[in-house]
């Protein structure tokens, strides 16, 4: 007899689970170590809600995920989060999107969202490319590649996603590749509890539409590989010149900065102060 | 309200003081907007008064983000509003489709000026008529109301709050800078006489098929926060949020339903204001505020014996095309009197179905009120 096995993260989901993403995806990952970062902050999953974007990356909690789930459109999704954040304070509420979702047609309301520190978290996939729409380019997507809009090679330099957040003002950032899950899951749960808005970079495989320009087609686990050896540690990195560090991932926690005052809280303030105002 | 002392059961107000006020009566707790001429005045006050109903204000980076933000915030459970001018609807078309189509409560001010592009910031024109409509991608439906003064400033965003909530969709108030920055009295009713409509939401999860989308009678909205497990997107989707994107009959259903739950409405939805009809061989068409000038001649006009009278919607969209076709049935000529070239001449030509004469009369200078003298003139031309 063979006892039947439930996944621990089964409960998560909305009915059966049905992904559309390809095989080797580093979306599966993604999701994973979400919920495994859900399931261990105890906090009901009634209590969260996803906001996403379009593209492969919207695509991690809609629908799959059995909570309330947002699913807009292309770059929009933390101005989105904003206001139902706003609206719903006591709602934990997580953005996943792209890269080219955050950096190219969001950057706006990615760089806002840093600055004004409100309690979001926002997982972005960066998988270098722009996946679902067929391999083009993306402002993540390394000099000189060739990709279906660039068949000469890209002239165009990338961003350093963290590099931003940082630079706009998040209070809490990360990078790590999905070859690090364990880390992710520990960060991911970190973030979640941080109170600010939090940024956590994922360099993700896509096997299909970059693990082409990379001539890994449909090689997840050489992209896997390829992660373990570029990946180096924030801490070694800093001992590193830069010239040591070209073509490395810097992974780990870049950014925990608390006691900085966050927007709904500041919101709140500002309502005790103008009841307070009127009854005078 | 009790708390402001400048603002009492009358008082003289701005249009878009009016607006702002009218929406705080009717309930808002929740703005976004970008500054804009000639409607920022609407985010000036808001930002004083929000916080003192216990509201949240927000200046956003962009039009694109106030109405997301707007939207995220109606599914937080908000009566959400943002305040803007052409240009800025121009950047928040593509959500209010994903307003249209994931069913989300929200009042839409837009004041107009001289346009296109750029324009004229502070000309008053009635540029953006189709662009509401028109504007976001795909055939939808969409509730569009046209004050002409400061009070309905003040009333009719009180009623676009009421529609936005009980047809769950995003409702335009159609103004202009002039009627934005003129002053009028404005008569302010008690809070306790207002009927308010409250939105109607799900009280329960039903199970991973419940209906909470496409209902032509409105279905109940499982607002965030409440264990409902909302699966809400703007990909086409079934009635329990499920998207499906491969089969058109379920593309056909959603856009025929939504239609349907504005389209099958519109006796409820549609006002219109007639005045001096009974008798009219002459009828003018015309609505915001150019239909000030066209009161004034066709009671000029009356005293010369002139049988004329006044058809003024109220509701823009969905078009009053039925009442218009009863009226091109009574009277032997429409003149339409809009501050653009044409807007909705089409769709009153349309309706009148060649039962009487429809002719067209913009002010003589594009973005200039009408002098009654041009429309009494064109008045005496057909009679
Ligand atoms: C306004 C708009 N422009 C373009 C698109 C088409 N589009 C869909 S996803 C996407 C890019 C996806 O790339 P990324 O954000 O990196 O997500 P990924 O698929 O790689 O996860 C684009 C351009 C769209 N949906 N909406
Ligand atoms: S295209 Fe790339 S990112 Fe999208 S599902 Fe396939 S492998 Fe994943
Ligand atoms: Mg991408």
């Amino acid at each position: 007899m063979v006892n039947p096995v439930t996944h621990n993260l089964k409960k998560y989901f909305r009915g059966e689970i049905n992904y559309t993403t390809c095989p080797g995806c580093g979306n599966g990952i993604v999701a994973q170590a979400i919920l495994w970062a859900i399931d261990d902050s105890g906090i009901d999953f009634d209590n969260y809600a996803f906001v996403s974007g379009i593209g492969c990356s919207g695509w991690i909690p809609s629908p799959a995920f059995n909570t309330d789930v947002l699913h807009v459109t292309h770059g929009r999704a933390i101005a989105f989060a904003t206001g139902l954040k706003l609206a719903a304070p006591n709602m934990k509420i997580i953005v996943t999107a792209g890269d080219g979702d955050t950096s190219a047609i969001g950057g706006n309301h990615f760089i806002h969202a840093c600055r004004r520190n409100i309690d979001l978290t926002m997982i972005c996939v960066n998988n270098q490319i722009y996946g679902m729409t067929g391999g083009q380019i993306a402002p993540t997507t390394p000099y000189l590649s060739k990709t279906t809009t660039t068949p000469y090679g890209s002239v165009e330099r990338p961003f350093d996603l963290s590099k931003i957040a940082i630079a706009a003002g998040a209070t809490f950032v990360a990078r790590w590749t999905t070859f690090q899950a364990r880390q992710l899951r520990k960060t991911i749960a970190k973030a979640i509890l941080h109170p600010g808005f939090s940024f956590v970079e994922i360099i993700s495989q896509c096997p299909v539409q970059y693990g082409k320009v990379l001539k890994k087609r449909n090689d997840a686990v050489a992209m896997l590989m390829d992660y373990k050896e570029r990946s180096i540690n924030l801490k070694k990195a800093r001992e590193l010149q830069k010239s040591e560090l070209k073509d490395k991932i810097i992974v780990g926690e870049f950014v925990e900065e608390r006691n900085v005052p966050e927007l709904t809280q500041e919101i709140n303030r500002l309502r005790e102060e103008a009841l307070q105002k009127c009854q005078r | 309200m009790e708390k402001n002392k400048k603002i009492r059961n009358a008082d003289f107000l701005q249009g878009n003081i009016a607006c702002a006020e009218g929406a705080i009566m009717a309930g808002c707790n929740f703005f976004a907007g970008y500054p804009i001429t000639p409607a920022s005045e609407i985010a000036h006050h808001l930002s004083k008064r929000m916080f003192e109903v216990g509201g949240t204000f927000i200046q956003t980076e962009d039009e694109i983000a106030a109405i997301a933000n707007v939207l995220g915030a109606s599914w937080g459970g908000a009566k959400a509003m943002t305040a803007t001018s052409g240009p800025g609807i121009s950047l928040m078309l593509e959500n209010i489709g994903l307003g249209v189509v994931t069913e989300t409560p929200c009042v839409i001010v837009n004041v107009q000026r001289g346009s296109p592009s750029t324009g004229s910031p502070s000309i008053h024109m009635q540029g953006d008529m189709l662009q509401s409509k028109f504007g976001s991608q795909g055939d939808y439906q969409i509730i569009a109301l046209a004050p002409s003064s400061s009070q309905e400033m003040f009333d009719l965003t009180i009623e676009a709050f009421n529609l936005s909530e009980q047809f769950r969709t995003p409702v335009f108030i159609l103004s202009d800078s002039l009627i934005g920055h003129m002053r009028e009295r404005v008569e302010l009713p008690n809070k306790e006489e207002l009927a308010l409509f409250e939105r109607r939401r799900l009280k329960s999860y039903q199970g991973i098929n419940q209906k909470i989308f496409l209902d032509e009678k409105v279905a109940l909205m499982p607002v965030f926060g409440n264990g409902l497990k909302a699966n809400v997107t703007g990909s086409t989707h079934k009635e329990d949020g499920f998207r499906n994107v491969s089969d058109p009959k379920i593309l056909d259903n959603e856009i025929k339903v939504l239609s349907n739950k504005i389209l099958k409405h519109k006796k409820e939805i549609i006002r219109i204001e007639e005045v001096n009809l009974e008798d009219a061989d002459v009828a003018i068409f015309s609505y915001g505020l150019s239909s000030r000038a066209v009161l004034k001649s066709i009671e000029v006009a009356r005293k010369e014996r002139i049988k004329v009278g006044s058809f003024r919607p109220i509701t823009i969209w969905p078009f009053p095309d039925e009442e218009i076709k009863k009226l091109s049935n009574r009277v032997k000529t429409i003149i339409v009197c809009e501050n653009n070239l044409g807007q909705l001449l089409p769709f009153v030509k349309a309706a009148a179905c060649e039962n009487c004469q429809v002719i067209f009369l913009p002010p003589k200078t594009l973005g200039t009120l009408y002098h009654t003298m041009e429309i009494i003139e064109k008045i005496k031309e057909v009679v």
